[in-house]
Formats: C-alpha cells, sequence, structure tokens
C-alpha cells in the first residue's frame, strides 16, 4: 500500500508543459491552413473553367527568382533565430534585416506581376474566373506576407533599440513559425498556381 | 466641488461609482468575468432568437394567416437561425469554457487574457452588426432590410442580383467578425489546456469537459476557418465584381454549399460536444458514482471530431452527385452514430447501480439522454440518402436539428446553467421553480417537435411563410405553435429565476453538489486569483482525494 504516498511528478523541475505561445501560434497556422485550403480547392476546382480569357497559360510568367528569395527567407530566419539564441545579437539583426529584404523583394515581385497582368493584360479581379481566384489566393498570400513583414520589421526596430536579447529568443523562435508557415503556403500556391493550373 | 464632494461620499457609502464597475467589466481580461459576459451576451440574444421563433410559429398557427408579410417571414428565420447557431449557442458554450475550463485544471487564467477580451469583443460586435441591419440593412438601394438569404445563404441568393442594398453583407461580415472571435478564442482553450495545467494534472486526469472542450476548440479552428474563407469570396464577389458563385462567369452555387456544410456539419458537433461536457460532468456528480468508461468517453469525442469533417455532403444528397459520393457519405453518417452511441452507453453506465438525486441540473442531462438518442435516430434516418431524397427541405428535417440543438443542446445548457450558477454568483437557484422550468419546457419541448415531424413526413416544405388549408397540416401547426409558447413561458421562468435568485437565493458554499473536480474547492464566486496555491493532483477527481484520505482514488489509477 505504498502506492498511496508515491509522491507523483510536481517539482517544478520534472512538471513541463509545451511554451503557450508556441501552441497558439501552431493553432492560429492550423487554421489559416485551413482558410488556404479552401482557397486553392476553389482555385484547382475553377480552373480551366473561365469563360472568356486571359488563361493562365496565355498571361503568367513563373517567378522563378522572387520565389527563391521567399524561400531563401526561411533559411535566413532561421539562422537569425539560432544566433540570438546563443546570444550574438549583433549577427542575429543581420540575418532578420536580411530575411526583410528577401520578403521584401517577393512582395516588390507579386506587385510587379500584378501591375504587369493588369496594365500589360487587362486581367482583373472581375475579368474572369482566372482573374478571380488568382488575385484571391495570391493576394491571400501576399496578404500574409506583409502582416509577417510588419511584424519582422517590428522586431528588427527593438533590435536596433537593444531590446531584443537571448530573452526573447522563445518569442522569436514564434514569430519565425509563422514565417516558415507563410513559405509553406508559397511552395503549394506556386505549385497549384504556376505548375498544376497552367 | 460639490461633485467631487459626492463622488466620495458614493465611494464610500456604495463601494464605488457604477462607472467605474461597468468600466471594470468593459476592460477585464479576467476568464471568469469574460466567461460570464459571454454567458449573458448569449442569454440576451436567446431572448431575441427565441422572439422569432414566437412570430414564426404565430404566422405559421394557421393556413393562409397574414400576422407576417413573406418578407419578414424570411427575415425572421434567417435571423433566427443565425442568432442561436452563431449568437446563443457558441457564445454560451465558449463562456463555460472560459469560465470553467483554468478551474478545473487548476489554472491561473486563460493562456492569452487579451487575446480572450478580444475574441469576446469580436462576438459581440459582430452580434451587434448581425442586429443593426434592421437599421442600416436598406442602404443606398433602399432595398432589403434583415438578412433574408436562410442561415445557410445559399448562392446564388447572396449575388448582387437577388440581395441588393446590404442586408446580405451584414449577414456575411456579422458571422465572419465572430467567426474570428471563435477562433480566438479556440487558440486561447488549447494553448490554455496543454499550457497552463496545474502539476500533476495530466492529459488522462483532465475532467471530461476540458478534454471535450479540447476537441471542440480543434474542431473550430478546422471547421470555422472554411466559413470565413468562403466568405471572404462571398465579400470578393459581392464588393469587387468576382465570379466565385456567379453562374453567369462560369462560377458554381455548389461549391458554396461543399464550402458551407464543410464548416456547417462539424459546427453541430462543435455545439453538441460541450454538450456533452456538461453530461459528463453532471451525470456522475448526480449519480453518485465516477464516469463509466473515461477512457473510451475521450477516444469517441476524438474520433467524433475526426468522423465529423467527413460527412458534410449528406446535406446535399437532394442536388444530385455521383453514386460513389452518396454512398460514401451515407457511410461515414452511419458510422459516426457509433462513438455517439458508445456516449450513451457510457452515461447510462454511469448512472447504473448508482443513487441518483433528481435534482434539477439531472433532470435536465436525464432528458437530454432520452431526447438526444431520439435526435440521432430521425438523424440515422435522414443520413440514407433514398429516404433523405424524399424527406429533405420539409419539417421533418426542422424537427430532427431541433431534437438536437434544443432537446439535446438547449437542455444540456440549462443543465449547466443550474449546475454551476451557485459556483458562478454564490447563491442556488431556486429548486422549486427550476424543477416547475424543466416540467414546462419538456412539455412544451415534445408538443412542438414531436408533432412536427408529421406535416414534414406530410410533405410541408420547410422555410414556407403559409399554406393551403385541408392539406393535414393545420391541426400539427396548431400543436407545434402551442408547445412553442409554453416552451418560451418556461424560459421566462428560468429567467426570472435567475435573476431572483441572484438576490434571494440560498448561499451556496463553495462545493453545494458534494462535487470532484477543481472548481468545487474555491470559495463561489471564486477568487480573482483563483487559486491561493496552485493545487497538485494526483487523480481524476482530486476532491475525492482530498475529502477521503482513506480511500483516495489515486489508489486504482
Amino acid at each position: 500500500m505504498s502506492a498511496i504516498t508515491t509522491p507523483i511528478a510536481q517539482t517544478p523541475g520534472t512538471w513541463s508543459l509545451p511554451y503557450r505561445s508556441k501552441v497558439g501560434m501552431a493553432c492560429l497556422i492550423i487554421a489559416e491552413s485551413a482558410i488556404f485550403t479552401i482557397f486553392v480547392v476553389a482555385y484547382l476546382y475553377y480552373a480551366g473553367k473561365s469563360m472568356t480569357g486571359p488563361t493562365p497559360r496565355e498571361v503568367l510568367e513563373t517567378p522563378i527568382f522572387y520565389t527563391i528569395c521567399l524561400l531563401s527567407s526561411s533559411l535566413t530566419i532561421h539562422f537569425a533565430s539560432r544566433l540570438l539564441e546563443r546570444g550574438s545579437r549583433g549577427a542575429f539583426l543581420g540575418f532578420w534585416f536580411l530575411t526583410i529584404l528577401l520578403g521584401g523583394l517577393f512582395l516588390f515581385g507579386t506587385g510587379r506581376e500584378w501591375h504587369r497582368l493588369i496594365y500589360g493584360h487587362g486581367l482583373t479581379i472581375s475579368t474572369n474566373l482566372f482573374g478571380t481566384t488568382y488575385y484571391s489566393l495570391v493576394g491571400l498570400h501576399a496578404f500574409h506576407v506583409t502582416v509577417g513583414l510588419i511584424l519582422l520589421s517590428a522586431v528588427f526596430l527593438f533590435g536596433l533599440a537593444g531590446r531584443v536579447g537571448r530573452e526573447q529568443s522563445a518569442r522569436v523562435e514564434v514569430l519565425s513559425m509563422y514565417w516558415h508557415f507563410v513559405d509553406g503556403v508559397w511552395i503549394v500556391v506556386f505549385t497549384v498556381v504556376y505548375i498544376l493550373g497552367r | 466641488m460639490s461633485s467631487d464632494a459626492m463622488t466620495i461620499r458614493a465611494a464610500g457609502a456604495a463601494g464605488r461609482p457604477w462607472v467605474e464597475a461597468v468600466q471594470d467589466w468593459i476592460t477585464t481580461v479576467d476568464h471568469k468575468r469574460l466567461g460570464i459576459l459571454y454567458i449573458l451576451y448569449a442569454l440576451l440574444f436567446l431572448l431575441i432568437g427565441g422572439l422569432e421563433a414566437i412570430v414564426i410559429r404565430i404566422q405559421l398557427m394557421r393556413p393562409h394567416n397574414d400576422f407576417v408579410s413573406p418578407q419578414v417571414f424570411n427575415r425572421m428565420f434567417t435571423m433566427h437561425g443565425t442568432t442561436m447557431i452563431f449568437f446563443v449557442i457558441m457564445p454560451v458554450m465558449f463562456g463555460f469554457a472560459n469560465y470553467l475550463v483554468p478551474l478545473m485544471i487548476g489554472a491561473r487564467d486563460m493562456a492569452f487574457p487579451r487575446l480572450n477580451a478580444f475574441s469576446f469583443w469580436l462576438t459581440a460586435f459582430g452580434g451587434l452588426l448581425l442586429y443593426f441591419s434592421f437599421l442600416g440593412g436598406s442602404g443606398l438601394y433602399g432595398a432589403g432590410n434583415a438578412p433574408d438569404v436562410g442561415w445557410w445563404a445559399y448562392a446564388p441568393l447572396t449575388s448582387r442580383a437577388f440581395s441588393p442594398g446590404h442586408s446580405a453583407d451584414y449577414w456575411t461580415i456579422a458571422v465572419l467578425v465572430s467567426g474570428f472571435g471563435s477562433i480566438g478564442t479556440a487558440t486561447n482553450i488549447i494553448a490554455t489546456i496543454l499550457s497552463m495545467r496545474c502539476p500533476g494534472m495530466t492529459l488522462s486526469r483532465m475532467p471530461l469537459m476540458a478534454w471535450m472542450t479540447l476537441v471542440m476548440s480543434g474542431l473550430v479552428l478546422i471547421s470555422i476557418s472554411p466559413l470565413s474563407a468562403a466568405q471572404i469570396m462571398l465579400l470578393v464577389d459581392r464588393y469587387l465584381g468576382g465570379h466565385f458563385f456567379d453562374t453567369q462567369a462560369g462560377g458554381s452555387a455548389t461549391l458554396w454549399m461543399h464550402f458551407f456544410w464543410i464548416f456547417g456539419h462539424p459546427e453541430v458537433y462543435i455545439l453538441v460536444i460541450p454538450a456533452f461536457a456538461f453530461a459528463s460532468e453532471i451525470i456522475p456528480v448526480f449519480s453518485r458514482k465516477p464516469i463509466f468508461g473515461y477512457p473510451v468517453m475521450v477516444a469517441a469525442t476524438v474520433s467524433i471530431g475526426f468522423i465529423s469533417m467527413s460527412v458534410w455532403a449528406h446535406h446535399m444528397f437532394t442536388i444530385g452527385m455521383s453514386a460513389a459520393s452518396n454512398t460514401f457519405f451515407v457511410l461515414t453518417t452511419m458510422a459516426i452514430a457509433v462513438p455517439t452511441g458508445i456516449k450513451i452507453f457510457n452515461w447510462l453506465g454511469t448512472m447504473w447501480g448508482g443513487k441518483i438525486q433528481f435534482k434539477t441540473p439531472m433532470l435536465f442531462s436525464i432528458a437530454f439522454l432520452f431526447q438526444f438518442l431520439i435526435a440521432g435516430l430521425t438523424g440515422v434516418m435522414l443520413g440514407t440518402a433514398p429516404f433523405n431524397w424524399q424527406l429533405s427541405g420539409s419539417y421533418f428535417v426542422v424537427a430532427h436539428f431541433h431534437y438536437v440543438i434544443v432537446g439535446a443542446i438547449l437542455f444540456c445548457i440549462f443543465g449547466a446553467i443550474y449546475y454551476w450558477y451557485p459556483k458562478i454568483t454564490g447563491r442556488m437557484l431556486n429548486e422549486r421553480l427550476g424543477k416547475l422550468h424543466f416540467w414546462l419546457f419538456v412539455v412544451g419541448f415534445h408538443l412542438t417537435f414531436d408533432p412536427m415531424h408529421i406535416p414534414g413526413v406530410l410533405g410541408m416544405p420547410r422555410r414556407i411563410y403559409t399554406y393551403e388549408p385541408g392539406r393535414g397540416w393545420d391541426s400539427w401547426n396548431v400543436i407545434v405553435s402551442v408547445g412553442a409558447f409554453i416552451q418560451g413561458i418556461a424560459t421566462l421562468l428560468f429567467l426570472a429565476n435567475l435573476v431572483l435568485s441572484y438576490f434571494k437565493g440560498r448561499k451556496a458554499g463553495s462545493d453545494p453538489w458534494d462535487a470532484w473536480t477543481l472548481e468545487w474547492s474555491v470559495s463561489s464566486p471564486p477568487p480573482v486569483y483563483n487559486f491561493a496555491v496552485i493545487p497538485a493532483v494526483r487523480s481524476r477527481r482530486p476532491l475525492w482525494d482530498q475529502k477521503h484520505p482513506e480511500d483516495p482514488d489515486s489508489r486504482y489509477e
């Protein structure tokens, strides 16, 4: 009957639970994934069903360079948060800024493509089903990149003010989860829009 | 000067000036206060939604009635459905989750208190926005008023051509905004349950309420978001000239149906799983036995969560899907009856051989068991595609889902309010009024929704504002309406009980039901900080262990 008195794990050292902000971000990512899934389904369902032109085959150009920018920003943010964990704040800020730069470059690429489509080919969100689904899906992603850039820039400004140190590395890690998610979504959007949808 | 003196005197006399109290409630980030706000807000909308139901029933009481115009009738059933689902049941469930989950798992507050307040106010303003449509829905066109597209807002009814003005936009934006609120709260609940449990509160020792709320929150994340996505598409269509649901330009009305029901069916489980949670807390306490088959209950809840995401198209058998899809959705629908049946047996197993105390919360839970069984059986009937082809869109369907939403969910909500009211306010609800409320409501419920199946079988379509005499529907509709009035009276009685008992009720003490979960270990109402010392837990019934140190549960787990 010694079982009753067996102490359970209750000293703070042995009772550890996941970091709540990570769980929260994971939840947000799950919900966002569901939203993107619906937009992707709509894109694929309507692919080739436009009743008037222009069609994706005629007007889309694969944005290889800007895709490489966005995907490599996942690497730079990963290095940045590793560096912060080790306490090298200067290197962290450098890689963090590089991430913002690459993300901004990607957003610029999207803007250029939209400008070309709207003014060069007359494709707007109300032209046909392709326009509706393309601008919604790519626009939703670009919106998420924009939100990410605002958050990254906020951290960068705090970093310049010397307020981001090793003790914030767990929080920075949460933000980098979001950024990885945005990049991952782009792989799906890229595949759907520029490969399958053509 | 004089006003200063007055404020000081008021502060001295009545504690604090009332504006300060109001400000406290508006700016609060305390999970208990937000929980109460959620519940009060839902009760207000319950009254409004109930009033709309009464208008519908007066109109349908006799053939060729002209109590309201067809247009107003359409608005009434749209607003009734939208209100009851999004602004009554979901807030009430979030309210209880907010209030109880941190107390049950021994936490100081939710994981993100400010996100919690933000989510509540999103939901609250969503509801206000929906009802503002009565004033602002006309828009520039001078057409339309409150939304009248039905609560599932099928395309192309929501297109500019059929919904001019802003009524459909109010519906879309109100539900979108409250949907964001729901996603925020669900995130918060999941983070709280996974990251804030007190020492010893392993997942397998959590109260079933916490488990079921966890599953429900997961469902919110996965299934509210598709609705949000579809509503963004609808807004693109209506404001930017998109063609998602515009059949003239190659868009598809069926796609909206799929998107809506991908949300819509899991939504049923988002609403009913917390109801299961209430029953799983109440039935053991009033049977004086621990819950029967705890692990199986958890497994059944999780599998209901999974299966519920693959059954949506059983709402769409009549649109003409392929034989393969029909078969798939029939089979998944049948499959979900299995874990649900397991739960019913577990609740019965809990009561079996127990010393049952027929207090009001228990009465509501027992009625829930019977009514949920019947609702499940008509659900299995409707889940069979050929039967569904005959009865889809009839009053049989209306009777079925009201059996679920009123007979199961609302009964559990009433039970939960009777059970936890003493914890929240510190006073007991009047038991005699409670029993009267219960019996009146049971009679009203069965008078309304049992006969409602029959005009459905006889061919009465839903959503018609009136009908020809002599089709065999007349007397049934009178009975249904009388039942609705009785339910209305019972609900008013319940609200009166809430108010009266708040002032006159018997003092509850911290543990009036001799229960076993942690929320009963603190005073009623609980202090702002919840627990003076964060508790450590050794079994599924920590309070039992505390009360019976000679025979604690931890010995058997």
